[in-house]
């Protein structure tokens, strides 16, 4: 489904993708994990277009995202990302921010895009808001949201970048329960976070970045059993005390 | 000797000052909406990763912004009239004054207008730019659904006082004798030697609208205020 070969990026002289390979396929979920700067973000957005890179390739089921003839806009309608700041747009209704692109971007019309984000609404648990505006909502439920909009577009995969990390401690869970569900569900799924309850629960691999590189991409279990780095081993141990 | 004020000339002036009120009018609403609409692109060039394009905008920006609006204003009456006169085969005696007005201010606000626009884009989060690709859309779709509204929302108060201070300059159309507002209450004084008088009404009339408009704002500011 998505097959990153040797992707490098840098700005300027610095660089924040140092060849980086990997493959998600399909139903498969990644959990991908390492210290703030790292890269994991700007990892993520290269497999949707949103960030240019210099060297490799990536393919997204069949098409070349570096490829400057391909139809990004075409390609990301169906890559559905999630947001650390969750990205709801604050001047539409939650009715609107599930509908807009739905009809703007896939041609549907207003009320069968309306249906399709009321039902995916109700999924997330949030039925009962539909005609509030984001800001009247708490985080965890603006991120439910947010994940209710990109499953609206019916994407192939989903990217997530840190769902969690700018909620309250009492809302992660909430957000947790969502992808889990979608993961049990068969969704495929890249998720930049350092969740290792989520990641033991139903990652099928983790991948470790340090400094632009792909340290370790592994099954959970050889990950959490024994991971080989040393950054890795230290990484896991400071995350797993707090 | 104290000057003794004589106000009997106002009230028969009064249609003639209307007539004037009604020009100023129409040029600041003209410049409001030609400035809102060139300057958004302007900013938009402005904001471009496309490098003539933010150049030229730069330059455009910069370059009303350093000359003084009379100066522009002057430039306008005289060279516009003649070439727009050419380009459509008018007569040589149309009158053309209030176009080039028009169009001098347009083009000389658009570039107030496209600072505060830029702002305006600016200050909505990067982040939202970034969602609405993610989502499929282009970029003209995500500045137009999402971006601009937000934008422009959060420019509300700073675009109002800029038409403020727009309608106050397009008294500075008298340098084309042009009969604006300012422009009738100077003539019609002139006429019945009764300039002060005349000038001190024209300038309490601006002073009630725009203390009035700049309180509308303010009222609407605290109303509107992002929470
Ligand atoms: N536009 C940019 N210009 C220069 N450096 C950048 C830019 N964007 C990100 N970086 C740098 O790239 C590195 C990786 O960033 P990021 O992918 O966001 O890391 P992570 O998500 O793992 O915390 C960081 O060191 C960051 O400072
Ligand atoms: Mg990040």
């Amino acid at each position: 489904m998505i097959q990153i070969s040797h992707v490098s990026k840098n700005y300027g002289s610095f660089d924040v993708l140092k060849d980086c390979s990997t493959t998600v396929s399909k139903g498969e979920v990644i959990v991908v994990c390492g210290p703030s700067g790292s890269g994991k973000s700007t990892l993520i957005k290269c497999v949707n277009g949103l960030e240019p890179f210099q060297s490799g390739e990536i393919i997204v089921n069949g098409t070349s995202v570096g490829d400057p003839k391909t139809n990004l806009s075409k390609l990301r309608a169906h890559v559905g990302m999630v947001f650390q700041n969750f990205e709801l747009f604050p001047h539409m209704s939650i009715t609107q921010n599930l509908a807009i692109a739905q009809v703007k971007v896939l041609g549907r019309q207003q009320d069968e895009a309306i249906d399709k984000g009321l039902k995916l609404l109700d999924r997330v648990g949030l039925k009962a808001h539909a005609h509030k505006f984001p800001g009247q909502l708490s985080g965890g439920q603006q991120q439910r949201v947010a994940i209710a909009r990109a499953l609206a577009m019916d994407p192939i995969c989903m990217l997530f970048d840190e769902p969690t990390s700018a909620l309250d401690p009492e809302m992660v869970n909430e957000v947790l329960d969502v992808m889990t569900e979608l993961a049990q569900e068969g969704m495929t799924m890249m998720c930049v976070t350092h969740e290792m309850g989520f990641a033991k629960r139903v990652a099928n691999r983790v991948i470790f970045m340090d400094h632009g590189r792909i340290v370790e991409d592994d099954s959970k279990e050889a990950f959490f059993a024994n991971p080989r780095s040393e950054r890795a081993q230290q990484f896991l141990a400071k995350i797993l005390h707090h | 000797m104290v000057y003794e004020f004589d106000w009997s000339s106002i009230p028969g002036a009064l249609p003639i000052l209307w007539d004037g009120m009604a020009v100023s009018l129409e040029i600041t609403l003209i410049a409001i909406v030609v400035g809102i609409v060139w300057g958004t692109l302007l900013a938009m060039m402005r904001l471009s990763s496309i490098k003539p394009l933010s150049l030229f905008a730069a330059g455009y920006v910069n370059l009303f912004r350093a000359v003084p609006l009379v100066m522009v204003l002057l430039w306008f009456f005289l060279i516009v009239p003649r070439f727009i006169a050419d380009l459509f085969g008018l007569p040589p005696n149309t009158d053309l004054r209030l176009a080039s007005a028009m169009i001098g201010f347009a083009l000389f606000e658009s570039a107030y207008y496209s600072e505060i626009i830029r702002a305006g884009i600016q200050s909505v989060p990067k982040g939202q730019m970034a969602a609405c690709q993610a989502l499929g859309m282009t970029y003209g779709q995500a500045m137009r659904l999402v971006i601009l509204p937000q934008a422009f929302r959060n420019m509300v108060p700073l675009l109002l006082t800029q038409a403020i201070i727009l309608f106050q300059d397009t008294s500075l159309v008298y340098v084309s004798a042009l009969a604006d507002f300012f422009g009738s209450a100077y003539k019609v004084g002139d006429r019945d030697g009764r300039l002060v008088e005349l000038l001190l009404f024209a300038g309490l009339v601006y002073f009630v609208l725009c203390f009035a408009a700049s309180m509308l704002v303010k009222h609407l500011q605290k109303k509107y205020q992002p929470a």
